[in-house]
């Protein structure tokens, strides 16, 4: 007998109340379906749940919440699994409710504005649909192509154009959500007029990851595309300069749509990926994008291009038409993976330093990397001072996790003596609990844990995340 | 393959291209979930039955392949495995008869028309037959066209610029043999001399795909031995057989033929591949504007990256205007022997296919592969659309001669 046919003879209770929500090939309880789900984009950690379910309308997973609730079983939702802090890494005593299924784009209004979307929404889905009416949805997290709106409201997603339009929370306008006690509410408002109105429970659950309950249905916010892009590629000898260029153009006063960086490893890996033709020998590369109307583009340009200049760059580069400005794109948006080819494991941090520090924050990590003997890779939203520094380790080795590790929280220690944060938009997840305290002192702790028994009060809502000692 | 394992890095830009991720939406039916199956069967963690069905599932469309940013050789992977699974596995008896069919039959013409033929005979009976049969047959066509035996050579028209040497392939030989002869005369155009080599066969790759190692190994042998080293390039028609001859270094790793099939594997070229580098003469203008659909076979566009050859040689044709599905190449669910061993999957893909096709409207559709073709052609016919349908090599041909 194989191990469908001995599972669907096996009873408990609560698997029997989620045989009646749904059918045999939506709720996955064999061994091999949970260790597929076992583990997000940061694997290593581990859980295999009870059972997987694949709801495909909102009201069977208020169902399935519901019937949590009731029974006290902890479950965790899931969009894609790309989150690399552990976000959506499975509680083995419960179960995972999978949203892919609930996928569809229930409503465009260019006029407006708007789009009402499912859960399961790859974010890149929203701008194609968005398209056809000169729109498109903003935040660009690298994993767009993949990653569901669902996880991106979860974990409040940046991406490299999120410099000058802001996080996911500035684009979400309302959502209905199903609470964690089974309670369905609706948050904010259907237009952009709406918002501002009470208070503002919208940005409340924006970034909880998951902690509150499942969104069932999003509102976002589009944009009319740019008329014109500029992209400007500037080579740097060393990546302590590379930083202070930065610094020098937010503070000339420039805005542009992005501004990233990518250092020799990170250069390294995403050319071998997607042949983006980044320059090979450069130590360091920014990565600047204008973009708007097309006479403030030019004006701009000139500004950035002086600022440039005097910013000790050997090389400067501009994107000759649209397929050149997509590769040096999709080279930066594939760098996370592509050092994968360099290593057998990382693990990417994702502090935030002030950006006036961004310099003297590289260097310190390059110390660092010498004084652990693991090479880092440095590859991230430098306008923001977000940096994501990949530490390079292989697995197989006897305690080089946990030097990778030890290394990780030096430089996380080091962005919140600078004034900076724990995370960007990776969120705590799993892998940062234990810096929380680091961060906030014991009346904001507090002050999260109250509201959330507010919401959650059994805490089976992807229970044993974001707080320390969960 | 473990190599292939430990590159992956678990970040899931591959499930974006899936086409059984696209259809299903669950782990287990993406390329990030099977590694981590087959990785766990390869450290004994779960049981090769248990992980089975995912792993029949995946359509081998190596969509996944180019999409991965850690450079994981999923292809070679899903070989190596299926190969060493296949040995090991107990089928069902329905599986193990249709498996035996597809073994005996497919790669040896003569037997494949036999079969086709008794199969439309089988079609009398085929509401009493398993679903799986059921499929197999409904794919045959209604009426098999008449075998037409292929030259030994067919010379180049004027001057001559290149000589090759042509696989003429099995089913397709059976199926659709105006396309092998359609293929000459567009060489002939161009000023290719062709050679046909006797005693060649088929080329294996579909059997390397299925995990018929040794099957596989025993067919290309063969054509090792009777094509000749002294040709500009050995061309096909067919994007699995391509693709497929493309890997016969990795099909005898190991073995003392090894060098000699690395060799013959840089040799092999698609024709489009060929003409087009060779500098395509575009054929005389058609007589009425024509919009044409090309949809990239998946073991064109996913295995050997060929995109943009076909497109410029049925762009360079007058009046002809080409339209582009943009789904990022989704396999129409042809896939080899996948409509066969799949067809619920395999369906729903052919009528997602079908209906983007008719949503863009377009005089034809051309591909290069005549599995698509066959799948597409199918679900288009269930939704009463008469949409003609060209090998690529068969648009051009018609080009020249003014037949279109
Ligand atoms: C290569 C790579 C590059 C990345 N680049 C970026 C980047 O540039 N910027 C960035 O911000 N992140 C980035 N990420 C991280 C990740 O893609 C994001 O966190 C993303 O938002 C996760 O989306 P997901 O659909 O995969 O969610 P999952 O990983 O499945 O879930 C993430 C969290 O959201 C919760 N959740 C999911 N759906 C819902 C819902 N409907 N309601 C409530 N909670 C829900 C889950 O419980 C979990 O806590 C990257 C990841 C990878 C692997
Ligand atoms: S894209 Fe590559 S590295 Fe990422 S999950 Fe897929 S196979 Fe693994
Ligand atoms: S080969 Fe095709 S079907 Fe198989 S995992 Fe890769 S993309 Fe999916």
């Amino acid at each position: 007998m194989n191990e469908q046919k001995r599972l669907s003879v096996i009873k408990t209770p609560f698997l029997d109340a989620l045989r009646e929500i749904y059918p045999a090939d939506r709720l996955l309880a064999g061994s091999v379906q949970a260790l597929a789900y076992e583990s997000d984009a940061l694997t290593a950690f581990n859980a295999r749940p009870q059972a997987v379910v694949l709801p495909e309308t909102p009201d069977e997973v208020i169902e399935t919440v519901r019937l949590c609730s009731r029974e006290q079983i902890p479950f965790v939702a899931r969009g894609s699994g790309t989150s690399l802090s552990g976000g959506s890494l499975p509680v083995a005593e419960g179960i995972v409710i999978a949203l892919n299924r609930l996928n569809r784009i229930k409503r465009i209004d260019a006029e407006t504005r708007v789009a009402v979307v499912e859960p399961g929404v790859i974010n890149l889905d929203i701008s194609r649909a968005a398209e056809p009416y000169g729109l498109y949805y903003a935040p660009d997290p690298s994993s767009q192509s993949i990653c569901t709106i669902g996880g991106n409201l979860a974990f409040n997603s940046g991406g490299a154009h999120c410099l000058k339009y802001g996080m996911t929370s500035n684009h979400i306008l309302g959502m209905t959500v199903v609470l964690a006690d089974g309670e369905v509410v609706t948050l904010g408002s259907a237009s952009l007029e709406g918002v501002g109105v009470g208070p503002d429970l919208v940005g409340l659950f924006v970034g909880s990851e998951g902690l509150f309950g499942i969104a069932l249905e999003i509102t976002v916010r589009l944009l009319p595309k740019p008329e014109r892009y500029c992209t400007v590629m500037a080579a740097y000898d060393d990546l302590g300069t590379a930083g202070d260029a930065v610094a020098q153009v937010v503070a000339s006063g420039l805005l542009p749509g992005a501004m990233e960086i990518m250092d020799r490893l990170a250069i390294k890996a995403a050319e071998a990926a997607v042949h983006a033709g980044y320059p090979p020998d450069a130590a360091a590369i920014v990565i600047v994008e204008l973009e708007g109307e097309t006479r403030q583009v030019d004006e701009e340009f000139k500004a950035l291009q002086a600022v440039i200049q005097a910013s000790g760059a050997r090389h400067i580069h501009i994107a000759k038409d649209a397929d050149e400005r997509a590769r040096i794109w999709k080279g930066r948006k594939s760098a996370f993976s592509a050092v994968g080819r360099l290593s057998p494991d990382y693990i990417v941090q994702d502090g935030v330093v002030p950006r006036g520090h961004l310099g003297h924050a590289l260097t310190e990590i390059n110390r660092l990397s010498r004084e652990y003997g693991l090479e880092v890779a440095n590859v991230f939203h430098a306008g923001d001072g977000n940096l994501h520094p990949l530490i390079l380790f292989d697995g197989n080795q006897a305690g080089a996790l946990e030097r990778a590790e030890a290394l990780a929280g030096e430089i996380l220690r080091m962005c919140v003596a600078l004034g900076g944060s724990i995370t960007g938009e990776h969120g705590v997840g799993m892998e940062k609990k234990a810096y929380m305290t680091t961060m906030f002192n014991e009346t904001d702790m507090d002050t999260m844990k109250a509201i959330r028994m507010q919401m959650d009060p059994g805490l089976i809502a992807n229970r044993g995340k974001m707080f320390p000692g969960d | 393959m473990v190599k292939a394992i430990e590159s992956c890095v678990h970040c899931g830009f591959c499930l974006a291209v899936c086409p059984t991720y696209n259809v299903l939406g669950e782990e287990m039916d993406s390329p990030r979930g099977r590694i981590y199956l087959m990785k766990s069967v390869l450290e004994g963690k779960i049981e090769q039955e248990d992980a089975q069905p995912y792993i029949d599932r995946c359509l081998g469309c190596t969509a996944c392949v180019p999409a991965c940013p850690s450079g994981v050789q999923y292809g070679e992977l899903l070989i190596g495995y299926r190969g060493q699974s296949e040995a090991q596995r107990n089928r069902p008896l329905l599986d193990r008869v249709q498996r035996t069919m597809i073994r005996e039959t497919l790669p040896y013409p003569d037997r494949f028309r036999l079969a086709a033929q008794a199969g439309r005979i089988g079609s009398l009976f085929e509401q009493a037959l398993p679903e799986q049969m059921r499929a197999m047959i409904g794919l045959l066509p209604q009426q098999l066209p008449p075998a037409q035996p292929m030259p030994e050579i067919y010379p180049a028209k004027g001057p001559r610029r290149a000589c090759v040497a042509f696989l003429s392939g099995c089913v397709q030989t059976v199926l659709a043999p105006d396309i092998n002869h359609a293929t000459l005369r567009v060489l002939a155009e161009n000023g290719v001399e062709t050679i046909i080599p006797r005693g060649q066969g088929c080329c294996g790759s579909m059997m390397m795909h299925i995990g018929e190692t040794p099957l596989a190994q025993q067919l290309a042998r063969k054509n090792l031995d009777v094509f000749p080293t002294d040709v500009d390039a050995i061309v096909t028609n067919a994007a699995g057989c391509g693709s497929g001859m493309h890997e016969y270094g990795l099909l005898f790793a190991h073995d003392p033929a090894e060098e000699q099939a690395r060799a013959f594997a840089e040799r092999v070229q698609d024709v489009t591949v060929f003409l087009d580098s060779l500098g395509f003469r575009p054929p005389q203008p058609l007589p009425q504007p024509m919009k044409v659909i090309y949809q990239d076979a998946c073991h064109l566009l996913h295995a050997q990256g060929i995109q943009a050859p076909p497109r410029r040689l049925l762009g360079s044709v007058p009046n002809l205007t080409l339209l582009e599905l943009n789904d990022g190449g989704l396999c129409c669910g042809s896939a080899g022997t996948y409509n066969l061993e799949q067809p619920e999957i395999a369906g729903e893909l052919g009528r997602r296919k079908a209906e983007r096709i008719i949503r863009l409207g377009a005089d034809a559709v051309v591909s290069g592969n005549i599995g698509c073709l066959t799948q597409i052609r199918t679900h288009l016919e269930a939704k009463n659309q008469a949409i003609p349908l060209y090998h690529t090599i068969q648009l051009l041909d018609l080009a020249y001669h003014g037949a279109i």
